[in-house]
Protein backbone atom coordinates (compact mmCIF):
# COMPACT_ATOMS: atom_id res chain seq x y z
CA UNK A 1 0.00 0.00 0.00
CA UNK A 2 1.33 3.34 -1.21
CA UNK A 3 1.39 5.96 1.41
CA UNK A 4 -1.36 8.42 0.23
CA UNK A 5 -3.57 5.20 0.27
CA UNK A 6 -2.94 4.88 3.66
CA UNK A 7 -3.55 9.07 4.19
CA UNK A 8 -6.58 8.34 2.78
CA UNK A 9 -7.75 5.74 4.62
CA UNK A 10 -6.98 7.32 7.87
CA UNK A 11 -8.80 9.93 7.12
CA UNK A 12 -12.10 8.43 5.42
CA UNK A 13 -14.53 8.31 7.80
CA UNK A 14 -12.15 9.83 10.63
CA UNK A 15 -15.04 10.53 13.27
CA UNK A 16 -14.50 13.74 15.56
CA UNK A 17 -12.62 12.59 18.59
CA UNK A 18 -13.50 12.46 22.52
CA UNK A 19 -11.86 15.90 23.96
CA UNK A 20 -12.04 14.22 27.68
CA UNK A 21 -10.38 10.52 26.61
CA UNK A 22 -8.10 11.22 28.96
CA UNK A 23 -9.54 13.01 31.84
CA UNK A 24 -12.63 10.16 31.74
CA UNK A 25 -10.00 7.27 31.36
CA UNK A 26 -8.30 8.36 34.75
CA UNK A 27 -11.19 8.99 36.51
CA UNK A 28 -12.44 5.51 35.49
CA UNK A 29 -8.75 4.37 36.50
CA UNK A 30 -8.95 6.12 40.02
CA UNK A 31 -12.37 4.76 40.80
CA UNK A 32 -11.81 1.15 40.13
CA UNK A 33 -8.38 1.38 41.63
CA UNK A 34 -10.01 2.73 44.57
CA UNK A 35 -12.54 0.89 45.14
CA UNK A 36 -10.31 -2.51 44.69
CA UNK A 37 -8.04 -1.71 47.14
CA UNK A 38 -10.53 -0.82 49.67
CA UNK A 39 -12.66 -3.68 49.31
CA UNK A 40 -9.47 -6.16 48.99
CA UNK A 41 -8.23 -4.58 52.42
CA UNK A 42 -11.84 -4.70 53.93
CA UNK A 43 -11.75 -8.53 53.19
CA UNK A 44 -8.22 -9.86 53.54
CA UNK A 45 -7.06 -7.66 56.23
CA UNK A 46 -10.10 -6.00 57.83
CA UNK A 47 -10.85 -2.22 58.77
CA UNK A 48 -8.77 -1.50 61.99
CA UNK A 49 -11.80 -1.71 65.24
CA UNK A 50 -10.79 1.17 66.69
CA UNK A 51 -10.60 3.39 63.56
CA UNK A 52 -13.44 6.10 64.55
CA UNK A 53 -11.63 7.27 67.56
CA UNK A 54 -8.73 6.91 65.45
CA UNK A 55 -9.91 8.87 62.86
CA UNK A 56 -10.39 12.03 65.34
CA UNK A 57 -6.82 12.38 65.95
CA UNK A 58 -4.42 13.97 63.66
CA UNK A 59 -2.00 11.78 63.99
CA UNK A 60 -4.47 9.76 61.91
CA UNK A 61 -4.58 12.39 59.28
CA UNK A 62 -1.04 13.12 59.23
CA UNK A 63 -0.65 9.18 58.41
CA UNK A 64 -3.14 9.62 55.25
CA UNK A 65 -1.54 12.95 54.19
CA UNK A 66 1.57 11.41 53.08
CA UNK A 67 -0.20 8.75 50.42
CA UNK A 68 -2.32 11.07 49.16
CA UNK A 69 -0.21 13.78 48.62
CA UNK A 70 2.33 11.45 46.82
CA UNK A 71 -1.08 9.88 45.25
CA UNK A 72 -1.31 13.87 43.78
CA UNK A 73 1.76 14.19 42.49
CA UNK A 74 1.96 10.74 41.39
CA UNK A 75 -1.35 11.41 39.05
CA UNK A 76 -0.11 14.92 37.66
CA UNK A 77 3.37 12.86 36.93
CA UNK A 78 1.49 10.01 35.14
CA UNK A 79 -1.30 12.59 33.57
CA UNK A 80 1.23 14.09 32.08
CA UNK A 81 3.42 11.05 30.39
CA UNK A 82 0.50 9.81 28.97
CA UNK A 83 0.60 12.25 26.27
CA UNK A 84 3.42 12.86 23.96
CA UNK A 85 5.26 15.85 24.38
CA UNK A 86 4.35 16.91 27.35
CA UNK A 87 7.30 16.67 29.94
CA UNK A 88 6.87 15.99 33.82
CA UNK A 89 8.67 18.74 35.03
CA UNK A 90 7.15 20.09 37.97
CA UNK A 91 5.05 17.02 38.74
CA UNK A 92 8.40 14.60 39.90
CA UNK A 93 8.89 17.86 42.64
CA UNK A 94 5.18 17.97 43.53
CA UNK A 95 6.05 13.63 43.94
CA UNK A 96 9.64 14.24 45.42
CA UNK A 97 8.18 16.95 48.77
CA UNK A 98 6.09 14.52 50.70
CA UNK A 99 8.88 11.90 50.70
CA UNK A 100 11.60 14.95 51.83
CA UNK A 101 9.54 16.37 54.30
CA UNK A 102 8.43 12.53 55.73
CA UNK A 103 12.01 11.77 56.35
CA UNK A 104 12.78 15.15 57.67
CA UNK A 105 10.56 14.41 60.28
CA UNK A 106 11.36 10.83 60.86
CA UNK A 107 15.15 11.88 61.28
CA UNK A 108 14.17 14.35 64.06
CA UNK A 109 11.97 12.15 65.88
CA UNK A 110 14.19 9.16 65.60
CA UNK A 111 17.08 11.77 66.99
CA UNK A 112 14.81 12.58 70.09
CA UNK A 113 13.48 9.65 70.69
CA UNK A 114 15.22 7.80 73.78
CA UNK A 115 18.00 5.25 72.72
CA UNK A 116 16.04 2.42 73.15
CA UNK A 117 12.81 3.32 72.08
CA UNK A 118 14.63 4.27 68.51
CA UNK A 119 14.07 0.87 66.91
CA UNK A 120 10.53 0.15 67.38
CA UNK A 121 9.83 3.09 66.65
CA UNK A 122 10.68 2.45 62.90
CA UNK A 123 10.02 -1.04 62.84
CA UNK A 124 6.60 -1.11 64.67
CA UNK A 125 5.13 -4.57 65.46
CA UNK A 126 4.38 -5.09 61.29
CA UNK A 127 7.27 -4.09 59.42
CA UNK A 128 7.82 -7.41 57.92
CA UNK A 129 4.40 -7.86 56.12
CA UNK A 130 3.91 -3.75 55.59
CA UNK A 131 5.39 -3.47 52.53
CA UNK A 132 4.11 -6.53 50.70
CA UNK A 133 0.16 -6.07 51.85
CA UNK A 134 0.84 -2.02 50.41
CA UNK A 135 2.14 -4.43 46.61
CA UNK A 136 -0.70 -6.64 47.25
CA UNK A 137 -3.65 -3.89 47.10
CA UNK A 138 -2.14 -2.36 44.44
CA UNK A 139 -2.86 -4.74 42.07
CA UNK A 140 -6.65 -3.62 41.18
CA UNK A 141 -5.39 0.07 40.71
CA UNK A 142 -2.29 -1.06 38.87
CA UNK A 143 -4.17 -3.46 36.14
CA UNK A 144 -6.86 -0.01 36.43
CA UNK A 145 -3.89 2.66 35.75
CA UNK A 146 -2.30 0.21 33.10
CA UNK A 147 -5.30 -0.25 31.05
CA UNK A 148 -5.99 4.10 30.87
CA UNK A 149 -2.12 4.86 29.88
CA UNK A 150 -2.69 2.02 27.12
CA UNK A 151 -5.58 3.70 25.75
CA UNK A 152 -3.06 6.93 25.47
CA UNK A 153 -0.30 7.57 23.79
CA UNK A 154 2.66 7.42 26.67
CA UNK A 155 6.29 7.74 24.81
CA UNK A 156 8.30 7.85 27.46
CA UNK A 157 7.09 3.79 28.52
CA UNK A 158 9.34 3.59 31.54
CA UNK A 159 8.66 6.71 33.42
CA UNK A 160 5.39 6.07 32.30
CA UNK A 161 5.06 3.04 33.66
CA UNK A 162 7.05 4.03 37.42
CA UNK A 163 4.78 7.28 37.49
CA UNK A 164 1.42 4.75 37.34
CA UNK A 165 2.53 2.11 39.42
CA UNK A 166 3.46 4.50 42.19
CA UNK A 167 -0.46 6.68 41.34
CA UNK A 168 -1.86 2.83 41.88
CA UNK A 169 0.14 2.23 45.15
CA UNK A 170 -0.97 5.33 46.62
CA UNK A 171 -4.32 4.89 45.99
CA UNK A 172 -3.61 1.16 48.50
CA UNK A 173 -1.82 2.93 50.73
CA UNK A 174 -4.60 5.11 51.12
CA UNK A 175 -7.07 1.91 51.83
CA UNK A 176 -4.52 0.49 53.61
CA UNK A 177 -4.27 3.15 56.08
CA UNK A 178 -7.45 1.94 57.40
CA UNK A 179 -6.40 -1.06 58.28
CA UNK A 180 -3.06 -0.45 59.27
CA UNK A 181 -2.47 -0.19 63.25
CA UNK A 182 0.98 1.51 63.10
CA UNK A 183 0.93 5.60 64.48
CA UNK A 184 4.90 6.37 64.24
CA UNK A 185 5.90 8.63 61.53
CA UNK A 186 9.05 6.90 61.54
CA UNK A 187 7.23 3.56 60.27
CA UNK A 188 5.53 5.48 57.38
CA UNK A 189 8.43 7.22 56.82
CA UNK A 190 10.65 3.54 55.52
CA UNK A 191 7.60 0.84 55.06
CA UNK A 192 4.81 2.91 53.72
CA UNK A 193 7.11 4.42 51.35
CA UNK A 194 8.79 0.72 50.60
CA UNK A 195 5.31 -0.48 50.20
CA UNK A 196 4.72 2.35 47.48
CA UNK A 197 8.21 2.03 45.79
CA UNK A 198 7.49 -2.10 44.77
CA UNK A 199 4.58 -1.38 42.34
CA UNK A 200 6.38 1.53 41.18
CA UNK A 201 9.45 -0.30 40.33
CA UNK A 202 7.11 -2.93 38.90
CA UNK A 203 5.56 -0.74 36.91
CA UNK A 204 9.09 0.80 35.31
CA UNK A 205 9.95 -2.58 34.97
CA UNK A 206 6.90 -3.90 32.74
CA UNK A 207 6.10 -0.38 31.25
CA UNK A 208 8.42 -0.97 27.95
CA UNK A 209 6.35 -4.18 27.45
CA UNK A 210 3.44 -3.11 28.08
CA UNK A 211 2.94 0.01 26.52
CA UNK A 212 4.35 -0.08 24.02
CA UNK A 213 2.05 1.01 20.72
CA UNK B 1 18.78 30.38 4.57
CA UNK B 2 19.42 32.68 7.11
CA UNK B 3 17.76 32.35 11.17
CA UNK B 4 15.04 34.18 10.75
CA UNK B 5 13.53 32.92 7.59
CA UNK B 6 14.07 29.50 8.89
CA UNK B 7 12.24 30.03 12.18
CA UNK B 8 9.00 31.74 9.97
CA UNK B 9 8.93 29.10 7.67
CA UNK B 10 8.96 26.37 11.11
CA UNK B 11 5.85 28.92 12.24
CA UNK B 12 4.27 28.86 9.01
CA UNK B 13 4.03 25.09 8.79
CA UNK B 14 2.78 24.94 12.38
CA UNK B 15 0.57 27.79 12.20
CA UNK B 16 -1.08 26.01 8.67
CA UNK B 17 -0.71 22.18 9.76
CA UNK B 18 -2.32 22.60 13.31
CA UNK B 19 -5.06 24.95 11.82
CA UNK B 20 -5.73 21.52 9.40
CA UNK B 21 -5.49 19.20 12.46
CA UNK B 22 -7.78 20.63 14.71
CA UNK B 23 -10.09 20.76 11.99
CA UNK B 24 -9.95 16.96 11.33
CA UNK B 25 -10.16 16.35 14.96
CA UNK B 26 -13.38 17.89 14.86
CA UNK B 27 -14.72 15.65 12.20
CA UNK B 28 -14.17 17.47 8.78
CA UNK B 29 -12.62 14.49 7.39
CA UNK B 30 -10.76 16.78 4.11
CA UNK B 31 -8.89 19.23 6.71
CA UNK B 32 -7.83 15.90 8.29
CA UNK B 33 -6.46 14.55 4.78
CA UNK B 34 -4.74 18.08 4.05
CA UNK B 35 -3.01 17.77 7.42
CA UNK B 36 -1.96 13.78 6.83
CA UNK B 37 -0.51 14.90 3.19
CA UNK B 38 1.17 17.95 4.50
CA UNK B 39 2.33 16.45 7.84
CA UNK B 40 3.91 13.06 5.79
CA UNK B 41 6.17 16.25 3.44
CA UNK B 42 7.59 16.97 6.55
CA UNK B 43 7.92 13.37 8.32
CA UNK B 44 10.17 12.93 4.88
CA UNK B 45 12.03 15.26 5.15
CA UNK B 46 12.91 14.64 8.89
CA UNK B 47 13.41 11.08 8.45
CA UNK B 48 15.73 10.95 5.07
CA UNK B 49 18.04 13.75 6.95
CA UNK B 50 18.38 10.62 10.00
CA UNK B 51 18.69 7.80 8.01
CA UNK B 52 21.10 8.28 5.99
CA UNK B 53 22.28 4.70 5.04
CA UNK B 54 18.60 3.39 5.27
CA UNK B 55 16.89 5.35 3.09
CA UNK B 56 14.50 2.11 2.09
CA UNK B 57 12.60 2.42 5.57
CA UNK B 58 12.03 5.91 5.21
CA UNK B 59 8.62 4.97 3.97
CA UNK B 60 7.81 2.41 6.17
CA UNK B 61 8.57 5.00 8.67
CA UNK B 62 6.58 7.21 7.67
CA UNK B 63 3.44 5.02 7.27
CA UNK B 64 4.22 3.64 11.39
CA UNK B 65 4.27 7.53 12.50
CA UNK B 66 1.30 8.49 10.38
CA UNK B 67 -0.72 5.42 11.77
CA UNK B 68 0.38 6.40 15.16
CA UNK B 69 -0.45 9.89 14.76
CA UNK B 70 -3.69 8.92 13.99
CA UNK B 71 -4.33 6.56 16.63
CA UNK B 72 -2.89 9.44 19.52
CA UNK B 73 -4.77 12.05 17.75
CA UNK B 74 -7.24 12.11 20.96
CA UNK B 75 -4.42 12.69 23.22
CA UNK B 76 -3.40 16.48 21.40
CA UNK B 77 -4.69 19.25 23.43
CA UNK B 78 -4.97 22.29 20.72
CA UNK B 79 -3.34 24.86 23.44
CA UNK B 80 -0.61 23.17 22.61
CA UNK B 81 2.15 23.30 20.08
CA UNK B 82 1.56 20.94 17.29
CA UNK B 83 5.36 20.46 16.70
CA UNK B 84 6.74 19.30 20.23
CA UNK B 85 3.51 16.44 19.97
CA UNK B 86 4.18 15.19 16.81
CA UNK B 87 8.03 15.72 17.23
CA UNK B 88 7.67 13.04 20.25
CA UNK B 89 5.52 10.69 18.55
CA UNK B 90 8.53 10.77 15.35
CA UNK B 91 11.08 10.15 17.89
CA UNK B 92 9.25 7.61 20.18
CA UNK B 93 8.97 5.53 16.67
CA UNK B 94 12.38 6.46 15.85
CA UNK B 95 14.20 5.13 18.92
CA UNK B 96 11.62 1.95 18.06
CA UNK B 97 12.95 1.11 14.91
CA UNK B 98 16.66 1.61 15.98
CA UNK B 99 16.05 -0.55 19.23
CA UNK B 100 14.28 -3.15 16.72
CA UNK B 101 16.83 -2.53 13.94
CA UNK B 102 20.08 -2.74 16.19
CA UNK B 103 18.29 -6.68 17.69
CA UNK B 104 17.81 -7.56 14.23
CA UNK B 105 21.47 -6.88 13.33
CA UNK B 106 23.06 -8.73 15.84
CA UNK B 107 20.96 -11.76 15.03
CA UNK B 108 21.98 -11.70 11.23
CA UNK B 109 25.53 -11.64 10.33
CA UNK B 110 25.53 -9.46 7.09
CA UNK B 111 26.84 -12.25 4.99
CA UNK B 112 24.63 -11.37 1.98
CA UNK B 113 26.57 -8.15 1.39
CA UNK B 114 27.19 -8.85 -2.56
CA UNK B 115 24.00 -10.56 -3.34
CA UNK B 116 22.10 -7.37 -1.76
CA UNK B 117 23.62 -5.20 -4.84
CA UNK B 118 20.56 -6.62 -7.06
CA UNK B 119 18.13 -7.23 -4.16
CA UNK B 120 16.52 -3.83 -4.42
CA UNK B 121 15.72 -1.86 -7.54
CA UNK B 122 15.60 2.50 -8.18
CA UNK B 123 11.84 2.54 -9.49
CA UNK B 124 10.72 0.93 -5.81
CA UNK B 125 12.74 2.98 -3.86
CA UNK B 126 9.83 5.49 -2.62
CA UNK B 127 7.36 2.57 -1.97
CA UNK B 128 7.14 1.05 1.16
CA UNK B 129 8.76 -2.15 1.81
CA UNK B 130 6.23 -2.97 3.67
CA UNK B 131 2.74 -4.84 2.25
CA UNK B 132 0.00 -2.48 4.57
CA UNK B 133 -2.75 -4.81 2.53
CA UNK B 134 -0.90 -8.07 3.92
CA UNK B 135 -1.14 -6.58 7.32
CA UNK B 136 -4.82 -5.78 7.10
CA UNK B 137 -5.79 -9.21 5.89
CA UNK B 138 -4.11 -11.06 9.06
CA UNK B 139 -6.75 -9.27 11.42
CA UNK B 140 -9.24 -10.75 12.75
CA UNK B 141 -12.71 -10.23 11.07
CA UNK B 142 -14.60 -8.28 13.23
CA UNK B 143 -11.44 -5.76 12.96
CA UNK B 144 -10.51 -5.97 8.94
CA UNK B 145 -14.30 -5.92 7.62
CA UNK B 146 -14.93 -2.55 9.59
CA UNK B 147 -12.23 -1.29 8.06
CA UNK B 148 -12.34 -2.59 4.93
CA UNK B 149 -16.37 -1.23 4.63
CA UNK B 150 -15.60 2.22 6.45
CA UNK B 151 -11.77 3.25 5.43
CA UNK B 152 -11.36 1.31 2.40
CA UNK B 153 -14.99 2.09 0.36
CA UNK B 154 -15.99 4.53 2.35
CA UNK B 155 -19.44 3.43 3.54
CA UNK B 156 -20.95 5.10 6.99
CA UNK B 157 -20.94 3.21 9.96
CA UNK B 158 -24.71 2.20 9.37
CA UNK B 159 -23.99 0.80 5.70
CA UNK B 160 -21.08 -1.05 7.51
CA UNK B 161 -23.28 -2.79 10.33
CA UNK B 162 -25.85 -3.74 8.02
CA UNK B 163 -23.64 -5.24 6.14
CA UNK B 164 -21.30 -6.96 8.47
CA UNK B 165 -24.28 -7.63 10.92
CA UNK B 166 -22.22 -6.25 13.55
CA UNK B 167 -23.88 -3.34 15.96
CA UNK B 168 -22.72 0.38 14.91
CA UNK B 169 -20.77 0.53 17.99
CA UNK B 170 -18.99 -2.84 17.43
CA UNK B 171 -18.04 -1.55 13.97
CA UNK B 172 -16.68 2.18 15.26
CA UNK B 173 -14.53 -0.59 18.08
CA UNK B 174 -13.62 -2.67 15.25
CA UNK B 175 -12.04 0.48 13.34
CA UNK B 176 -10.33 1.96 16.17
CA UNK B 177 -8.63 -1.64 17.65
CA UNK B 178 -8.06 -2.56 14.07
CA UNK B 179 -5.40 0.27 13.72
CA UNK B 180 -4.37 -0.25 16.97
CA UNK B 181 -3.68 -3.71 16.32
CA UNK B 182 -1.80 -2.86 12.61
CA UNK B 183 0.39 -0.48 14.35
CA UNK B 184 1.64 -2.92 16.54
CA UNK B 185 1.92 -5.66 13.97
CA UNK B 186 4.13 -2.71 11.96
CA UNK B 187 6.80 -3.01 14.62
CA UNK B 188 6.90 -6.78 15.21
CA UNK B 189 7.43 -7.20 11.35
CA UNK B 190 9.38 -4.27 10.57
Amino acid sequence: MKTEDLITLLATGAAPVDRHALARRFSLALLAGGIGSTLLMALVFGVRPDLASVAATAVFWLKVALPFFIGIGALAATVRLARPGVAPGYAWAALAWPVVAVWIAAIVLVWLAPADTRLPLVLGKTWRVCPLNIAFLSVPGFIAVFWALRGLAPTRLRAAGFAGGLLASATATLAYCLHCPEMALPFWAVWYLLGMAIPACVGAWLGPRLLRW
Amino acid sequence: MNRTTGNELVRGAEERLKALFVRGLAGDTAAYHAFLADLTAHLRGFLRKRLFHLQDDVEDLVQEILLAVHNGRHTYRPDEPLTAWVHAIARYKLTDYFRARSRREALNTPLDDELEIFATSDAEAADARRDLSTLLDQLPDRQRLPILHVKLQGLSVTETAKLTGLSESAVKVGVHRGLKALALKFQNGS
